[in-house]
């Protein structure tokens, strides 16, 4: 018989506990003195990335993304704060305890940033150069990386030669190189056309399923939450100021994710003796004949004022502003209320 | 001068411009390219930035290129006598002309590798480089085609600046223009040393260019 004492125990939980995340931050302040006055890139920033996962931060241009995904892998240096990487603390690594921290975090570019005079067999084996595995070693991990990212036949080309889409699968093949469990990306499809983004984003997906990669991605596109992203933290001035599991947020109307991902809604007042509210659902319910419904089991009228029904990952989420007429209105709410939609009157 | 000895003289005064453009431009090249390095990488915002260590080498480097080079020359002479025993010919004019073409060509060096794109640089210490593997693997193979023009524009100042140490009793092609055509108003001499000028900053125009496209990969 095996008993566990209470300290085995709780020591137990604790190691699982350190190693639950692939990513941890823990209030990371970046601070740039600027002349006289301070500015805070990150604010107090906490988030975690869980193994396995695709995390996304969303923010415009100034938000301080670009600053959050640096301090990963140190590129900068937070003011103050934690970071974990696989439970290891970035923030007090330096020299080449953090290289070697660095040779297994991958990281890509929107601009790619290839080495314009190595050809794509030759920029993807760089970092195993760094690394220090033999020419032979180099040349098997390089063909194995190149048919991964689907670059076969492009092993002698310059990047001068290759498109877009082409450079960022050489990028993903040189950060894999690595064999990192987490991959970093530096707006990665915002200099592709809407096309090429899709099959970067499949690749990235792709990769994520097979081999367990956890992504860390920072986007000012909606589309690339939408397309790929398990979780998200929304970023504006340094702060987070949302963060979740993307199904969860889109599905309820008072997010400022669903809020940006949906068609704007309507600013106005109910025409007399009407009802505005915003439903919202998911893949559950986004079969129902839910309109008819209505107008048939409490006798109202339903027009719908702004809204969709988009497709995110592989699931369907929708969201309408809707305007009831008709005595029955509130049972009629309440009634989409126990079906399990969400339900906000304005 | 005519006929044979006139070939003779523009054969042993080419043979003497090369030996000190040659050797001016080996020794500013070993010097210059990791000063232009240095100058780079401690500049503001980059990976040593040092603005402490950046200031003062840029003024040196300032300094080296403020003298006219006829100044040098002369300025240089007590110099020049102590490192190669010298002050006339040219091995004494190699020293002058080296100490000119070290910061020049530092300044271009610089130049050729601030076109490199930060991306890179900052890809490379992602992928766990250290600075002397961004220096090898990232700045120079990157820089190079630039690097290389600089190179041919070193080679066709000193030229020209071998021909000035000519002036003073340096030798080579400048020695016998100033010699026999300007002194002696030898206008065949002249025009002959003129002629091969041309065709040498010509051919190693027409190298530089051809090595530095087989290098860029565009």
């Amino acid at each position: 018989m095996i008993t566990f004492t209470q300290d085995s125990v709780s020591s137990f939980f604790q190691t699982e506990n350190e190693t639950e995340n692939a990513i941890t931050f823990t209030d990371v302040r970046k601070v740039y003195q600027q002349g006289d006055h301070a500015i805070a890139a990150l604010d107090g920033v906490t988030l975690q990335v869980k193994p396995g996962e695709i995390y996304g931060v969303l923010g415009q241009s100034g938000a301080g993304k670009s600053t959050l995904i640096r301090c990963v892998n140190q590129l900068e240096k937070p003011t103050s704060g934690s970071v974990q990487v696989n439970g290891q603390e970035m923030t007090r690594l330096s020299g080449k305890e953090l290289r070697q921290s660095r040779q297994h975090i991958g990281m890509i570019f929107q601009h790619f940033n290839l080495l314009s005079c190595r050809t794509v067999a030759q920029d993807v084996a760089f970092p195993l150069e760094i690394i220090g595995y033999s020419k032979l070693q180099r040349k098997a991990k390089v063909e194995e990386l190149l048919a991964l990212v689907g670059l076969e036949g492009k092993a002698n080309a310059y990047p001068a030669q290759l498109s877009g889409g082409q450079k960022q699968r050489v990028g993903i093949a040189r950060a894999l190189a690595g064999e990192p469990k987490v991959l970093l990306s530096d707006e990665a499809t915002s200099a592709l056309d809407p096309q090429t983004t899709r099959s970067i984003l499949d690749l990235l997906r792709d990769l994520n399923r097979r081999m367990g990669l956890t992504i860390l991605l920072i986007t000012h596109e909606m589309g690339v939450v939408k397309y790929i992203c398990d979780s998200v933290a929304i970023l504006n001035a340094g702060r987070i100021v949302e963060q979740g599991p993307v199904s969860d947020l889109i599905t309820k109307p008072e997010s400022l994710l669903s809020q940006e991902f949906f068609p704007r809604r309507v600013q106005r007042q109910p025409r007399a003796g009407a009802v505005i509210a915003t439903i919202a659902f998911d893949e559950a319910l986004a079969d129902e004949p839910i309109f008819s419904a209505l107008t048939r089991h409490f006798d109202v009228n339903v027009s719908i004022l702004s809204g969709s029904v988009e497709p995110v990952g592989d699931r369907r989420v929708g969201q309408f502003q809707i305007e009831l007429v008709g005595e029955r209105a509130a049972d009629a709410l309440k009634y989409l209320h126990e079906l399990n939609y969400a339900v906000e009157v304005h | 001068m005519q006929g044979q000895e006139l070939i003779d003289g523009l054969w042993v005064a080419t043979v003497e411009t090369f030996y000190m453009v040659g050797i001016s431009v080996l020794i500013a090249v070993i010097l210059g390219l990791p000063l232009g390095l240095l100058l780079v990488m401690l500049s503001p915002g980059n990976i040593l930035d040092n603005p402490k260590l950046h200031k003062p080498l840029s003024a040196i480097v300032n300094t080296g290129r403020s003298f006219p080079f006829i100044i040098l020359l002369v300025v240089l002479t007590p110099f020049t006598r102590l490192v190669v025993g010298t002050s006339i010919g040219s091995t004494a004019a190699l020293v002058p002309l080296t100490l000119a073409a070290i910061p020049f060509f530092a300044r271009l060096a610089e130049t050729s590798i601030l076109e490199v794109d930060k991306g890179l640089i900052e890809a490379a210490e992602a992928m766990g480089c250290n600075y002397w593997q961004i220096v090898l693997k990232v700045l120079v193979p990157e820089a190079l085609p630039s690097i290389v023009l600089g190179v041919t524009i070193l080679i066709v100042n000193l030229l020209s600046a071998s021909a000035m140490a000519g002036a003073v009793g340096g030798g080579g092609l400048g020695n016998l223009a100033i010699q026999y055509g300007y002194q002696r108003f030898d206008v065949a001499v002249m025009f002959a040393t003129i002629i091969v000028l041309i065709i040498l900053v010509q051919l190693i125009q027409l190298f530089g260019d051809r090595i530095s496209q087989s290098l860029r990969k565009k």
